[in-house]
């Protein structure tokens, strides 16, 4: 992320998403072969039994990173048809101006 | 009480963009209906007001899932307030940007997303589940790229990608925390997080994930090492959309950490002094960054990141009065801070340039506007008797109580500053002559029609003397301000209302 290049930027900014999305998978702790459904013949979850919840938030995570990071790709190809330019550092010229 | 009132302010925004969908090409049914909105919307946030003043706790559990299990709406003092505040500038900054936005930019949607913007606010200010909050979040902030980005100049571009790629990163940093948080308690409603994370023994872990949320809600509030993309893009969007992110946007991530730091987390010393200290930095970095600014609006854009480090302070200090402080100022700031940003807006008509330089002469030719932005203006400084002053007296008193001296001094030399850049901006915008000869084709404010004159002018007024009521009915602030740190310093309160429907006062 901390590249001069936008796509690398971008491609910084992906692979952080992604990896908050497994981070959450793993805390919910993997357990195999052991879906959340409670037995016929019993009451209560007598068993260790894979946590459904991150699950759920992974896929709103991913929803919510898939569009912002299509706006992300579409603003780049934007600013570089713009500025002509794929160079962070040469945006800043208008900061420099108080 | 439980009551689905709550979600009323929330679905009033979502139906009316739902509705200016309908009328994409058509500006003047999109200004009609946005205003007509933004109206019903402001008297159903001043009934959930009176309501939560009334009974209490207002919560609604989506789908009868009892909490913790499903999402709940949470309405206290705190939400409350953050919502009429919103209400207030929606309102006001609606009005105004029917006028001074170009009808390309609303042509292209600008009202749609604006209303999605303050609906995913109010989403944020009453939701009582953490991953919730992190979806309203994302809800403000793809709004906020739209709405950053509309028009597409050179100069927004610019700012964008730079506010882009922080908030992406926020949002990140703040997932993360969820899911490590979700990790070691097993939950996700915020009062159940907060009972549960008293249980936990690996006090380490949890100081990290504190520090996460922390830097995620950081990023969004402008603190001191992470505000950089704030006065390099504030200053590109037009002035309505400038006003409604340096009234709100910043001020969402202040109250994501107020709501974080006093129910889930009880911080430590060491989280406490990390507060200070970067409240101190930022305070004397914001301030010093307005010194030598020539254009207004980034002069405003470095006064936002400087007084965000009084509401960090007030955070870091965690005792009741500072609270008090935080939410006064809060109340203060979210009102003057729009304002101002519209005033720069009428500026520009006015003069067609927003440099100090350039400009001149204004208060000799629009003396009652002039006055008008000159009590906004020193309302921000705190000038006795105008509502910047009666927080500040809080912050004074408790770091002085509580021996933060570097603290204090900060807070004294923000103030100073403040009091220089604006009594400069009065001087060089109002009072100076004006440095070039003006001639007709500049003044594109006088050539309008008494409706639009009114609809750019009516706004500002009116936060002008909301201000003013603030400054002059402070007591009645205090009042509120108290009841609300009183609240947040018990948050037994909040929890016995949300898991056990104790919900009276």
């Amino acid at each position: 992320m901390l590249r001069r290049s936008m796509v690398k930027l971008l491609l910084g900014l992906l692979l952080l998403g992604n990896g908050a999305n497994i981070v959450i998978f793993l805390t919910g702790g993997l357990t195999k072969g052991k879906p959340p459904i409670i037995d016929q013949a019993e009451k209560n979850f007598t068993d260790a039994y894979a946590d459904p919840v991150p699950q759920a938030l992974i896929l709103t995570a991913i929803v919510i990173s898939f569009a912002l990071n299509s706006f992300a790709v579409i603003l780049l190809k934007k600013v570089y048809e713009t500025t002509g330019s794929d160079d962070l550092d040469s945006l800043n010229i208008q900061d420099l101006d108080i | 009480m439980i009551t689905n009132f709550i979600l009323a302010p929330i679905l009033a925004h979502m139906i009316t963009a739902i509705l200016l969908v309908f009328f994409w090409r058509n500006i003047g049914a999109q200004r009609v209906i946005s205003v007509t909105g933004n109206l019903i919307a402001f008297l159903l946030c001043l009934r959930l007001f009176h309501a939560t003043g009334e009974f209490g706790y207002l919560i609604v559990q989506v789908g009868s899932w009892e909490a913790p299990f499903g999402i709940i709406f949470v309405s206290d003092t705190l939400s409350s307030i953050m919502v009429v505040l919103t209400a207030i500038v929606s309102l006001t900054v609606g009005i105004y940007s029917t006028v001074a936005l170009n009808p390309s930019r609303i042509k292209y949607g600008y009202f749609v997303f604006f209303h999605f913007l303050v609906m995913g606010l109010l989403g944020a200010f009453l939701t009582g589940d953490i991953f919730n909050l992190y979806v309203w979040f994302e809800v403000v902030i793809i709004s906020s790229f739209i709405l950053l980005t509309l028009g597409g100049k050179k100069m927004q571009m610019e700012g964008a990608i730079k506010y882009v790629a922080m908030n992406m990163l926020a949002s990140i940093i703040f997932l993360t925390a969820i899911g490590i948080l979700y990790g070691i308690t097993g939950t996700l409603n915020m009062a159940d997080l907060a009972v549960k994370i008293q249980g936990i023994q690996n006090h380490g872990l949890i100081s990290v994930t504190a520090l996460l949320f922390f830097a995620g809600f950081g990023i969004k509030s402008a603190i001191f090492p992470l505000y950089f993309w704030l006065p390099s893009s504030y200053h590109t969007p037009p002035s309505a959309i400038a006003a409604i992110f340096g009234g709100l946007l910043t001020k969402m991530g202040i109250y994501a950490m107020i709501r974080c730091f006093t129910l889930i987390f009880q911080p430590d010393e060491f989280i406490k002094n990390v507060i200070l200290i970067i409240a101190i930095l930022t305070l004397v970095t914001g301030a010093l960054g307005a010194i030598n600014k020539r254009s207004i609006r980034r002069l405003i854009s470095y006064l936002i990141v400087c007084h965000i480090g009084y509401l960090m302070a007030g955070i870091g200090l965690h005792t009741e009065i500072a609270f008090v402080g935080v939410i006064f100022y809060l109340i203060h700031d979210v009102i003057v801070k729009s304002n101002l940003l519209m005033m720069t807006g009428i500026i520009q008509k006015i003069r067609n340039t927003i440099d100090m330089t350039r400009l001149g002469g204004l208060y000799k030719d629009y003396p009652k506007t002039s006055v008008v932005m000159a009590v906004a203006m020193f309302s921000l400084v705190g000038i006795p008797p105008l509502s910047g002053f009666w927080p500040k007296i809080q912050f004074f008193g408790e770091s002085l109580k509580t021996g933060h001296y570097v603290l204090l001094a900060a807070i004294i030399f923000a103030s100073f500053i403040t009091l220089f850049v604006m009594a400069k901006m009065w001087s060089e915008v109002f009072w100076k002559e004006s440095p070039k000869p003006l001639t007709e084709e500049i003044d594109r404010f006088a050539g309008l029609s008494f409706i639009r004159k009114f609809a750019l002018i009516a706004p500002v007024t009116a936060l002008t003397f909301v201000s003013l009521y603030i400054g002059l009915n402070a007591e009645s602030i205090y009042d509120l301000s108290h009841k609300t740190a009183e609240e947040l310093m018990n948050p037994d309160r909040y929890i016995n209302a949300v898991l056990n429907g104790n919900y009276g006062k």
